[in-house]
Formats: structure tokens, sequence, C-alpha cells
């Protein structure tokens, strides 16, 4: 599926997450955010920038890794990235969805 | 993207590892989807949330059939504690918490989590032999009015 955000077109599954990385950049997902209802703050993109060193280092994102991440504690996860913490910092970061069930 | 359930309430009333991890499970899991979730522990299920008992719950060896352990060995001194420690391998290969770590896990997600008045002061138990995280004790009542909204759902475990 085409989509267009911030004058580029994206491609994107049927839930909206980005199929190729590479056409990600920041303006990219501060508008999928802005779609989200999401208010990137500094604190957000910290997040995302751990999302990111997760995801090229092949490690499998869990609400249990956000825990031990160091970054941030799992009650402020929730405050930054309301309704569905996990699936929407993903969503912003331009990564798949995750599998895992926990 | 909103969705049809709202809420889920579940009512755990069982100690054996695999009915707690199904509740802890989709009660996390529910958070994570966005969904507003509450764990209610009833009668043995209180078991996960006592202090002194919620790190030594067992998987049931015996009149379970799909362990294919026969009930004759499955009945067998130190049989629970092995299929439990094997479970319990399995289960930190996927980064599965354990019961304690899920259940801070599961407060700090907004999960509540509530004790059945009934059951409580039938086995006698006192606040302090229960989890801090724990949010309170409910009559059945209680939690029936917390379910009294548009697209939530029970479901007795």
């Amino acid at each position: 599926m085409k989509k267009i955000i911030s004058q580029t077109e994206i491609d994107v599954n049927e839930e909206g997450y980005l199929t190729d990385f590479t056409q990600w950049n920041k303006e990219i997902g501060q508008e999928i955010a802005k779609e989200q209802g999401i208010d990137m703050t500094s604190k957000n993109w910290e997040v995302i920038d751990y999302i990111h060193e997760k995801h090229n280092n092949e490690e499998p994102l869990s609400i249990r890794g956000i825990k031990k991440s160091g970054v941030i504690n799992i009650k402020e996860f929730y405050n930054l990235f309301p309704g569905g913490p996990l699936k929407k910092a993903t969503m912003i970061a331009g990564i798949p969805k995750p599998k895992s069930c926990i | 993207m909103s969705t049809k359930v709202k809420k889920m309430l579940f009512i755990l009333s069982k100690a054996t590892i695999e009915n707690v991890y199904a509740a802890f499970i989709m009660a996390n899991g529910a958070r994570m989807e966005g969904i507003e979730s509450e764990v209610f522990f009833t009668f043995f299920g209180l078991e996960a949330i006592q202090k002194k008992k919620l790190e030594r719950l067992r998987v049931a060896t015996v009149g379970n059939p799909a362990m294919h352990i026969p009930t004759m060995i499955g009945g067998l001194p130190g049989m629970e504690a092995l299929a439990t420690k094997m479970m319990k391998k399995e289960m930190e290969k996927l980064d599965m918490p354990p019961v304690d770590e899920f259940l801070e896990i599961l407060s700090d997600s907004g999960c509540k989590l509530w004790a059945c008045k009934l059951a409580v002061d039938m086995f006698h138990l006192k606040e302090e032999d229960l989890i801090d995280d724990l949010d309170g004790v409910l009559t059945i009542g209680d939690f029936y009015n917390r379910a009294d909204q548009e697209g939530c759902q029970l479901l007795f475990i």
C-alpha cells in the first residue's frame, strides 16, 4: 500500500506499518505519531532510538525488555505512548509490529 | 484505530502455573493493545498474590491428560517439582517473566489487581500476606460494578 506522508511516498502494510525501513526518517515518524494522536517529546524520541537500536541488533522487543532497558520504565512508557505503547512506538519507529505475546 | 473490546476483566480461581500465566498473559496483552484490564484473584487464585506462595506455584501433573504422564507416576513425590522446573525453563527461554516480576509489570502497565474478599476471609489472609501492588480487596458485587460499561468482557479462569 502506498501512502503520502510529509510530501514523501512511502510503502505501508494494511495496519499502517512501514514495509521498508530505508524510507523512514524523523519527519515521517513525527507525522505517524500525529496520526496516532501522540505528542512526541524528547523522551519519546529517546524511546524510538532505543527501539531502533534493538531492531538493528535483531533483538526482539517486549514489555519486559522495556522494563530492563534503563531508558524508561513501564509506567512512563504507557504515558508517553497511550493506547498500546509497543505497537504505537514501533509504528512511529518505522519497524514491523512486534510478534511476541509478552 | 478503535477496538470493540474496551475492557477485559479476568477472574483467576486457580493457582496452577498454566492458569496463572494464561490470565497474566491475556491481561498484559490487553494493556499492550490499549485495552483496559483487571484481574480478580479468588479462591486458589489468591496463591498468585501471596508474597510467600507466589514463587512456588506448580504445574499439575495429576488429572491433566495433556501432560502425558500416567496419573500413578504423576503422583509420585517430586514429579510436580520436576515438571514445574522444566516448564519454567521453557518459559525463561521465551523471556516470560517469573510471577513476581509479571505482577509488577501488570501493575505498572495499569492493570488493576484485586483480591476477593470472601476468599481472603476464608483463608484468613491479612493485608501483609498479599503483594504490595494489590489495588484492594473487593466483593464480587464491587467487581461487577467495574464491569458496568460498554465493550467489557469477563473471563473466568
